[in-house]
């Protein structure tokens, strides 16, 4: 039954993900990208992940997708004013995909040698698990990334001002 | 396995069956509470005292000629309000209905599903629910609808960060994600409200903003955007827009009566009420009066209050709540390292 969904949502999530670069219309790309985001939702529920899940929801479905649908409706791009890339541009474009590719499939060549997933606590990504991890253990990183995000916000915040005084 | 399977199936069409219910009679409830507080006498043609006035508009909003305008994508012109009735269904699932029912010895839960990250899973469902006005908006090709459309999705995701916050201290005192725990935590008279009001006076802002509902209504402002975002809608697919709304009332009443108002508790019932079922429906019996109360609270604001203005509601969004509930926990992490609640 679970490698039944597992099949289904991994079919949904790159069928999704390769319209969003198929589809002319920008809108219905960002559209594709939601539903590739809830695909992805589904798998981290099949791990048991259901903090992660609701969260990668919230914050990719609920947020950034709404502030980028917002942009995208706003510029109402259509063909006619649509910047037109040079060859060049598309060529270097390819490269630098296929070269993540590589990388991609270089880091993933490493996960044969992790410990098989019954050495694992299934519980792992329960909150209250998840909690202890991230303000025990790697409470240094978590407390640093909630800096940088602060940075972020002062910047756009300081790029937004129309007169800086 | 079966048989669990079937008792929760019934318990969906039952709480599928009674939001539906609900927001049908709302709009009548919100048509005779408008007539109460303008002195008028509100609709009563159809049936005893109106009763039946819900049934005829219904009718009326299938009857009626559907128009999708030519250049409009068909597609998503569907789907927005598709989106905006099936994200504001889905919240009931995990809101306690009642404690839990013994027949012939089995214990049957009156809520649906009780995940440990209930109030995490009803904020991702909030987030979700933008796209339906935004899909419609877009999709309706007209610069109205796509202002109403922004002005909503704008309005939504700003009241949705207060949202969080105003939950974030909730969830200290309670300890818990789980909707079913923070239900059962106010047993007696330990409801929320006590120990929360200022979280609970942002929540229930909040909430007026995120069902769009007067005075946050900016995204339907007639005066200005002729119908906001459901201006090229007609028929039935207007009707879901509509419906939707109420139905989002029906559920943030049951949210809010759960989270701060003790939910289906109620001080002193088992004083009087010995038999355990009989206490169980009772509980979802004063569950419902306090959700009566809120959405007639949401109607009472409504018919009283005049709309804001877009950055007045801007600026009481992001300059007054914001900082506010970011206060608000401050206070309670103070206030729970005092008491010695946490050390």
């Amino acid at each position: 039954m679970t490698i039944y969904l597992f099949y289904f949502l991994s079919f949904l999530a790159i069928l999704c993900g390769l319209m969003v670069v198929l589809e002319k219309n920008p809108v219905h790309s960002v559209l594709y990208l939601i539903i590739t985001f809830f695909a992805i939702a589904g798998h981290y529920i099949l791990l048991n992940a259901q903090f992660l899940a609701v969260v990668h929801v919230i914050v990719y479905a609920g947020a950034i997708m709404v502030l980028f649908l917002f942009v995208i409706m706003l510029l109402n791009l259509n063909k006619e004013t649509e910047p037109h890339k040079t060859n060049l541009v598309k060529f270097a474009a390819v490269i630098s995909a296929g070269l993540l590719l590589v990388v991609l499939v270089a880091a993933l060549r490493g996960t044969e040698s992790l410990p098989s997933p019954s050495t694992i606590n299934a519980d792992m990504g329960l909150v209250k698990n998840l909690g202890k991890v991230l303000f025990n253990q790697f409470l240094l990183p978590f407390e640093t990334a909630s800096l940088l995000f602060l940075a972020a916000m002062v910047g756009a915040v300081m790029l937004g001002k129309r007169d800086i005084k | 396995m079966l048989s669990y399977i079937i008792y929760k199936a019934i318990l969906v069409v039952i709480v599928f069956s009674i939001t539906l219910v609900a927001a049908m009679y709302s709009t009548y409830a919100e048509r005779k509470i408008a007539g109460f507080l303008q002195d008028r006498l509100g609709p009563n043609r159809a049936g005893p005292f109106g009763i039946l006035q819900p049934v005829a508009d219904g009718v009326k909003m299938f009857m009626k000629e559907e128009m999708i305008p030519n250049v409009s994508n068909k597609f998503l012109f569907i789907l927005g309000p598709s989106v905006a009735m099936f994200t504001s269904l889905m919240t009931g699932a995990v809101i306690p209905w009642g404690t839990s029912l013994t027949i012939a010895g089995h214990q049957y839960s009156l809520q649906v599903a009780d995940v440990n990250i209930g109030i995490l899973y009803l904020l991702g469902v909030t987030s979700v629910g933008v796209y339906g006005i935004m899909i419609g908006g877009w999709a309706s090709n007209n610069k109205f609808a796509l202002l109403g459309a922004l002005r909503a999705s704008s309005q939504m995701i700003s009241y949705e960060v207060a949202l969080g916050l105003s939950i974030i201290a909730l969830i200290m005192t309670t300890g818990t994600l789980s909707i079913g725990e923070i239900a059962a935590q106010q047993h007696g008279w330990h409801w929320n409200i006590l120990y929360q009001p200022l979280g609970f006076l942002i929540f229930i802002i909040c909430a007026f903003a995120e069902t769009n509902r007067a005075p946050f209504d900016l995204p339907e402002c007639e005066s200005e955007l002729i119908g906001g975002y459901h201006t090229e809608y007609s028929s039935m697919k207007l009707g879901f827009y509509l419906f939707a709304e109420y139905t989002n009332m029906f559920i943030s009443s049951a949210v809010i009566a759960t989270l701060y108002f003790g939910g289906y508790n109620m001080p002193l019932l088992g004083r009087f009420v010995h038999d355990p079922n009989a206490l169980v429906l009772l509980g979802t019996f004063f569950l419902f009066c306090k959700i009566c109360f809120f959405i007639f609270l949401f109607m009472w604001v409504r018919w009283t209050l005049p709309r804001f203005r877009y950055d007045q509601l801007m600026n009481l969004g992001w300059k007054g709540l914001i900082p506010l509930a970011i206060l608000n926990i401050a206070i309670t992490g103070i206030v729970m390292w005092i008491t010695g609640k946490i050390n």
